[in-house]
């Protein structure tokens, strides 16, 4: 009996070795098969997806696939989301691991030659906005104050007609693209890391620090605000959808889904399902983005806004 | 068992067919054990050739010069201010501030507790603080980070200058996490020890502390020490929960309770950010190479203590 | 009397230190469980997460925690039961074994960071498996292992030598007295000491973030075909764990009730992890009766 027992560890071990090679052999017969049936429409789409990317955009994505998934016609497509930052998504879409990027940034801010053969499916808008400790007694900052804030110039709230209290600046890591969706159209220019400055990426952290911390400044996507920060207006304009729609707000991103050269059939059957007007106006809404469709201005990836 | 049982039914095999059994038996477990060894040796030189190879790209391909990278002071990956400059000594210096700080509070604690366990009340003492000790080792590290940003942080900022955030909560924070390494290390050695060494103490007439701090402390020294060693390895290479609560400026802070960063936050926060292939992800690539080679440096220190201690 | 009075300072203060570990502990775990206790429930232990809407839960996660945790166990323990018998019973002492020991404690040492970037890097991107369990169990295997290996070796290095020398007189095979005679007798120290090690797993998020994913498919329960994209034991889909989820919900959590359910999720996971704790000593006992009971019996 005694002797038995590691054999039978052997055996699970072989067992599990065999199951590695049938499993990756399933999901290449699954391409496969959803390659073919790219011929035929008349036929049922099937097929995995996985999109990879932004943290930021995930929670969409992922309410989004599991509506799409619970759809009769789509019911044979598999769409697997996972986050891990915009860099990993590009990584993953260019390199061919992941059938979609997920990105908060144009591609071409990110990588060089790759970007050529990404499609860009623009999904969502996100809107940004400069937010507070409540308690500093300020809610309006013009550019220039907020250049002067994230560059050190100003330290102190009292210099900006609020409270006698140290700025605490609240930053994201400078690869990160709320950060640099935030330098580049609320500040206009690109800012050192400070001394003493405090950065996280997540934006769960950076709501609890902001609230938290007496005299804190930082920024936050329109979906994680409520009452525990405050959000300041820029330049006297308030960071509502209505604003960033009409063009007056300018500091907002588009989300992207990126996938290399055009989708196959089951993938463009998801991106045009989270396209469609029951998601904009439903899901996208509910989750706080704003729908592109609704967007009055356009712009491109340098920042050239157009009607 | 039943293979046994079984033998006397069959007719005596012949003493070379017997042997013959034996040596395959022998073959069987021999290829099975150095199949698993072999494994194991194969795991890690893959991971130093992979780490290696992308480590290294930084300062091959990238022409990033080594002594700018580890000695420069500022860390500006994105070239916000112009070129892009790499120098991870901050990072450095926040990883090893913390893990010493940590490693300095932790270990009188944890020797206290060694203490405690073998030599002030044996018996029950061991019974309380043997499950303490390893439940202290089974919390999560996320679980440990976010009762560092919900009590630690507060509770700095309340008591000292600055926003809680930085090298000192890092290190409270850490000095938990690694008092379990330190103490079941100690527990060990001090457990070891032979009998006759602590009751010839007693007989010359000397008191429990006088044993303590003049015989048993200084025979387990390298031991405990190796704790510690190993304590801080494990400080240094930790990650999500200092993130949370050390602030990640890329600066050396002017105090204990300002904004820092460590090897690891800095690879948690931007890795997930940049695309693979570049400089900036590459120098992040370094900084795990980095760590690799101190995780290196603690076991060779380690196995220099022990060394001292067999003699 | 001096030295009498220093040694009472020096005994309380050894105590008063003890103590306050204690009580450092009982405060986490207090401050842990009082939080996130009321949260738990039924529904919120077995149903599925919500992204925007207060009320969900953790089910999958806590699956997927323990899933993990088999699969792990599955590739660790054949492999870690095997070296750490080379270290015991085979390996000679010289370079070669010195060698092999360091590899063990530079493995078992290495930032858990770095092993899920390799994990990424070769077992997600180049072997192609994805942000799967079977990527995530493989990283959490490389954590093991060396522990898995030290328990093994220990384990067997402390069974009288009398019982290697009664199977030697018996002329049984070298690979026979292991499995038949050292290895029952080293299995309850064995057991605990794994037992311990899993709960670890519970534990680690940094390496699994990059490899066993951020996400859990759509599970359907009566699927238990293991290759079917919807089934939970289908090794090759994403799998967020009870730590991971955690992490993704301080980090970007919108639901309303984000902060309770973070607090549940601590609560359910430290819980297991005592649980674990509990089986381990309730085990090893039980397992080092069972085998010293059946030595008498034999």
């Amino acid at each position: 009996m005694k002797l038995k027992k590691p054999l039978l560890m052997i055996c699970t071990l072989a067992l599990v070795v065999m199951l590695a090679a049938c499993g990756s052999k399933g999901t290449e017969g699954d391409s496969n098969a959803s390659g073919t049936t790219t011929d035929n429409k008349a036929a049922e789409l099937s097929g995995s997806i996985l999109a990879v990317g932004s943290t930021a955009l995930q929670p969409l994505v992922e309410q989004a696939a599991q509506k799409f998934m619970a759809e009769s016609q789509y019911s044979k497509i598999q769409v697997q989301v996972q986050g891990g930052g915009s860099g990993t998504g590009l990584t993953q879409v260019s390199g061919g691991q992941a059938d979609i990027g997920n990105s908060d940034v144009f591609a071409e801010e990110k990588l060089k030659d790759e970007a050529k053969d990404l499609v860009d499916h623009q999904v969502a808008v996100v809107a940004m906005a400069a937010v507070t400790n409540p308690d500093v007694g300020v809610d309006n900052l013009t550019k220039q104050q907020l250049v002067d804030i994230f560059t050190g110039k100003v330290t102190n709230w009292k210099e900006l007609g609020g409270k006698d209290e140290a700025i605490v600046i609240v930053n994201r890591p400078s690869s990160s693209g709320t950060r640099k969706t935030f330098e580049k159209y609320a500040l206009g220019t690109k800012t050192e890391d400070l001394k003493g400055s405090i950065q996280e990426d997540s934006s769960g952290t950076v709501k609890k620090i902001i609230s938290e911390s007496p005299g804190a400044i930082g920024y936050l996507a329109l979906s994680y605000l409520d009452d525990k920060v405050k959000a300041v207006k820029y330049e006297g304009v308030e960071a509502t959808v209505e604003n960033v729609t009409s063009g007056k707000y300018p500091v907002w991103a588009y989300e992207h889904m990126y996938t290399k050269g055009e989708p196959k059939a089951h993938v463009k059957a998801f991106l045009d399902y989270i396209a469609s007007d029951a998601v904009q106006n439903g899901d996208v809404v509910e989750l706080g983005y704003i729908p592109v469709s609704k967007m009055e201005v356009k712009r491109d990836a340098d920042g050239n806004i157009s009607k | 068992m039943k293979a046994i049982d079984e033998r006397p039914v069959q007719a005596q095999p012949a003493p070379a067919k017997r042997l013959k059994k034996h040596h395959a038996e022998d073959l069987v477990g021999r290829s099975y054990t150095s199949i698993c060894v072999a494994l194991l040796i194969v795991i890690i030189i893959s991971i130093v050739y992979f780490v290696a190879s992308k480590g290294l790209a930084t300062f091959i391909r990238d022409g990033v010069s080594l002594g700018d990278f580890l000695f420069g002071t500022t860390w500006d990956p994105e070239g916000n201010q112009g070129e892009p400059v790499f120098g991870v000594l901050p990072f450095i210096f926040g990883s090893f501030a913390t893990s010493l700080l940590a490693a300095l509070i932790a270990s009188p604690l944890s020797i206290c507790a060694s203490l405690f366990m073998t030599e002030i009340v044996p018996g029950w003492g061991k019974k309380l603080l043997q499950p303490v000790i390893e439940l202290l080792a089974g919390i999560p590290s996320v679980v440990y980070g976010f009762i560092g940003l919900t009590v630690v942080v507060p509770f700095l900022r309340d008591v000292f200058p600055g926003q809680g955030i930085g090298i000192a909560a890092g290190a409270l924070v850490l000095s938990v996490m690694i008092l379990p390494t330190i103490t079941s290390v100690a527990v060990d050695a001090l457990s070891s020890l032979p009998r006759g060494l602590k009751e010839s103490s007693f007989a010359l007439g000397a008191t429990r502390w006088q044993t303590i701090s003049r015989v048993i402390l200084p025979t387990v020294l390298p031991s405990i020490l190796t704790g510690i060693v190993l304590g801080m390895a494990r400080a240094f290479g930790e990650a999500l929960a200092v993130q949370m609560v050390i602030g990640n400026a890329p600066h050396i802070p002017r105090s204990l309770f300002e904004s820092a960063s460590t090897l690891t936050s800095v690879i948690t926060l931007d890795m997930g950010n940049t695309v693979m292939g570049t400089v900036h992800s590459n120098a992040l690539w370094s900084m795990a190479l980095a760590l690799m080679f101190m995780t290196f440096i603690f076991v060779v220190i380690v196995r220099l203590l022990e060394r001292r201690h067999r003699i | 009397m001096k030295a009498k009075l220093t040694d009472k300072i020096a005994t309380f203060f050894i105590v008063a230190f003890a103590l306050l570990i204690v009580a450092v502990l009982a405060g986490l775990i207090g401050f842990i469980l009082v939080r996130g206790l009321n949260h738990i429930s039924w529904s919120f232990l077995t149903s599925a997460p919500q992204t925007i809407r207060a009320g969900g839960g953790i089910g999958p996660q806590l699956f997927n925690s323990l899933f993990l945790l088999v699969l792990t166990l599955i590739i660790t323990i054949p492999l870690g039961l095997g070296a750490g018998i080379y270290m015991a019973e085979y390996a000679k002492p010289g370079k070669i074994t010195g060698a092999i020991r360091l590899v063990v404690e530079v493995l078992s040492s290495f930032p858990s960071i770095v092993v899920g970037l390799f994990g990424l890097l070769l077992i997600v991107n180049t072997f192609g498996f994805g942000f799967s369990l079977f990527s995530g169990a493989l990283v959490l295997t490389i954590f093991n292992l060396p522990l898995m290996v030290r328990i093994t070796e220990q384990a067997f290095r402390s069974v009288p030598k009398e019982q290697k020398e009664a199977g030697l007189a018996l002329g049984l095979s070298k690979w026979k007295i292991i499995s038949s005679v050292l290895f029952p007798v080293a299995l309850p120290s064995i057991v605990t000491g794994t037992v311990l090690a899993a709960g670890r797993v519970f534990g680690e998020a940094a390496a699994l973030l990059f490899t066993a994913g951020m996400s859990t498919p759509r599970l359907d329960f009566t699927n238990w075909n293991p290759l079917s994209p919807t089934s939970p034991i289908n090794p090759f889909r994403p799998a967020e764990t009870l730590a991971v989820h955690i992490w993704k919900i301080n980090s970007e959590g919108i639901a309303p009730d984000a902060a309770q359910i973070a607090a549940g999720a601590s609560a359910v996971l430290v819980i297991l992890v005592l649980v674990f704790n509990l089986l381990a000593r309730w085990l090893g006992g039980v397992l080092y009766k069972a085998m010293t009971a059946s030595k008498r019996m034999g």
